[in-house]
């Protein structure tokens, strides 16, 4: 009994350590999907932002710099997306794509150059990264059965960027649905002549949007090499902005069900360590793969309607054109 | 605005956009202290300098004529097909099992068989995405992403699980006999050393008459081209556009699953896993950058082909520059001939305007 419920800890644990890069991402797809900007490209800012956060942490010795570097690159990529899509009006879906294979060609590429390590970062250690915090009392009440045990396993000693995680989403659920702000990206994520009409600039709005996605997915890759790790490698975002994106479709663009449906993909990916090699009483051995694959499969069929429907906010995907 | 007139849409454009690519790739390359001109020279070299990087550049670019003819056949009927990768990656599971099944048969009689049965995988996992866009109306652009990822782990496992032979250690297939392969160009010519291209390589080229039959010169192609241009006048002129959106996905799957063909067939004569190995998404770039034209694609694809083998090259000499410096190439080109195909059009279109009437009509 006892080992069961460390066990039931700690699979939680690194369900909250795996789910947060996805929550981030997928917070982040929120607010551009629904000012109506389309955002295949999270996977590569997650993957810039990683690797500049690594670089910079590694260079100039601080993780809070490391972070802000992060947030850069993925303003940058931001702002290349931006420019396609809002003000060349060309197609989202293929700038995302270019900018996914811009990020893991770059990133690679950089790294050897400028670290010669194969791709590799520095290692980093102690103030170049962001380290687990005790919450008050943690240690204390290590002792007290199973509440305080949950305490200090699941509740305490994570990083700054986890509980930046957890109220970015209650966070985003206010913005976006109780402040001024929220109303018109929502509007112009629906309808944005109506925006156009009432006086808002659609452009400067799409740019906002933008913006709140590269900080909330900087962040994201950030926690990857400089929160999670000590350091970058190669394509170390390995899809999570694909399934960021999926969780998205799965949560109907809703922040609260997004944070459920991260949290599950989170579980699924730490389970998938666990059951590797045993054998289940009726199902039998569950290969890994198959674990692997259950995110987007689930994700498949939900797009195709047998589990309720996602309706994209109307005008994503489509550039604004003003009537002359 | 003016438009521009049909050369400079052709040709001009777009070869601005690809010089535009290039030029900021290279930029990329003097930032990190390299000399992007001593870099283009020995990728040329890498690339036709000897017989065998010359045949290895046709090998990836017989890979990345099939993946951008996918991707380009698709976009034809507006549907933008990201999954070529996975479609290519579960065709090689048909081109393996027809060719264990008859392994020892003579190539002559295994290799139609192959582009048939690998053909065949390739379109079911193609078809599904479209079956379910056109049926259920979730779009192809997500679901193909998906599919590439259920078909890495779909794949990983049935190579791992089930294909591999008992004793043996990497996660492969068991081998094709030498008879059974598809035979590389080395053996009838000798320019070509020990590299891996082969007779899939005029199968790209008939494939890319073939598109470019089927597009201009059909009925089917004409149905196909109405559906991407406008849907709802497709469907009023009496073209099912359900119906097509599912063939042409198919037909996409089997082009890209003749990367397959190419990889397991004629070079690896195994499965092994990711073989595919990008060439699925070097198509979209090829297909954005040759317009969706088999010209274009076709002269695309050598471009990139030319990138891969000489940045194999490139690798060797200039330890400065990894080869991933063509993804980010690769990349370039996708956004500034695909996502910012338009942005010079305006500014050209002006000076077009100007340089052709001197008496200054603006």
């Amino acid at each position: 009994m006892e080992s069961y419920l460390v066990d039931i800890t700690l699979i939680l644990d690194s369900t909250v350590r795996l789910a947060v890069p996805l929550i981030l991402a997928c917070l982040a797809g929120l607010y551009s999907e629904r000012a109506g900007i389309v955002d295949i490209g999270l996977e590569g800012k997650l993957l810039a932002g990683a690797f500049a956060a690594a670089a910079m942490a590694a260079v100039s010795g601080s993780a809070w710099l490391g972070l802000l570097a992060g947030i850069g690159a993925a303003l940058l990529f931001s702002g290349i997306h931006g420019l396609a899509s809002i003000n060349f009006k060309g197609n989202q879906t293929i700038s995302g794509v270019a900018l996914n294979f811009l990020a893991a060609g770059l990133t690679t590429f950089l790294g050897q150059s400028w670290f010669k390590r194969g791709g590799y970062t520095p290692q980093l250690a102690g103030d170049q990264r962001f380290n687990p915090i005790t919450l008050p009392f943690a240690n204390e009440l290590r002792e007290v059965p199973i509440l305080g045990q949950i305490y200090y396993e699941l509740i305490s000693g994570h990083n700054i960027i986890t509980y930046f995680a957890f109220i970015a989403v209650p966070v985003t659920a206010w913005v976006l649905f109780r402040t001024r702000f929220g109303l018109r990206l929502r509007a112009v994520g629906e309808n944005p002549k109506a925006i156009d009409t009432a006086g808002i600039s659609v452009t400067r709005l799409r740019y906002q949007a933008l913006i709140i996605t590269a900080v909330l997915v900087g962040i994201g890759g950030a926690y990857l090499s400089i929160a999670q790790s000590a350091g970058f490698n190669n394509n170390m975002s390995a899809g999570r902005g694909y399934i960021a994106l999926a969780a998205l479709i799965f949560a109907k663009w809703r922040p609260g069900p997004a944070l459920l449906v991260c949290l599950m993909f989170g579980f699924l990916d730490a389970v998938q360590f666990r059951i590797q090699g045993q054998v289940f009483p009726i199902i039998g051995e569950v290969p890994v793969q198959a674990i692997q694959a259950l995110p987007y499969i689930l994700t498949v069929i939900l797009l195709a309607g047998f589990i309720g429907r996602a309706v994209a906010p109307k005008a994503s995907g489509i550039p604004y054109t003003k009537e002359r | 605005m003016t438009p521009l007139p049909r050369w400079a849409d052709v040709v001009l454009l777009p070869l601005l956009n690809v010089v535009l690519a290039f030029l900021v790739g290279g930029l990329i390359v003097l930032a990190v202290g390299q000399n992007p001109l001593q870099a283009v020279g020995i990728m040329l070299y890498g690339a036709f300098g000897y017989g065998s990087g010359f045949g290895y550049t046709l090998y990836y670019t017989t890979d990345f004529i099939f993946a951008g003819l996918a991707v380009s056949l698709a976009y034809h009927a507006g549907l933008f097909n990201i999954g070529p990768e996975g479609q290519a990656y579960v065709g090689g599971l048909g081109v393996i099992l027809i060719g264990l099944a008859l392994n020892g048969t003579h190539w002559a009689i295994v290799f139609p068989l192959m582009i048939i049965c690998g053909g065949a995988f390739g379109a079911l996992w193609a078809f599904v995405p479209g079956y379910l866009q056109a049926k259920r109306g979730s779009h192809v652009v997500i679901t193909t992403i998906l599919f590439n990822f259920i078909a890495t782990s779909m794949m990983g496992f049935l190579i791992s699980r089930v294909l591999k032979p008992a004793g043996v250690n990497s996660d492969e297939s068991a081998p094709l006999e030498a008879i059974t392969r598809v035979p590389q160009l080395r053996t009838f010519i000798e320019l070509f050393k020990n590299s891996p291209v082969n007779l899939t390589f005029f199968l790209a080229i008939i494939a890319l008459v073939f598109i470019y039959w089927l597009i201009w010169r059909t009925k089917f192609g004409y149905a196909v081209r109405a559906l991407g241009q406008n849907p709802v006048a497709a469907n009023y002129a009496g073209i099912s556009n359900q119906k097509m959106i599912m063939i042409v996905m198919a037909m996409s799957g089997v082009l890209a699953a003749m990367v397959a063909v190419n990889n397991v067939g004629g070079v690896q004569g195994r499965l092994i896993l990711n073989f595919v190995n990008g060439a699925g998404f070097v198509g979209i770039a090829v297909a954005f950058m040759g317009r969706g034209h088999p010209v274009g694609v076709g002269l695309s694809a050598l471009l990139f082909g030319i990138l891969y083998q000489g940045g194999q090259e490139l690798a060797f000499q200039m330890p400065g520059i990894t080869r991933e410096m063509i993804v980010t190439i690769q990349a370039l080109v996708i956004l500034f001939t695909g996502a910012m195909g338009d942005m010079l059009r305006a500014p050209l279109a002006r000076v077009l305007t100007r340089s052709s009437s001197p008496t200054g009509a603006k």
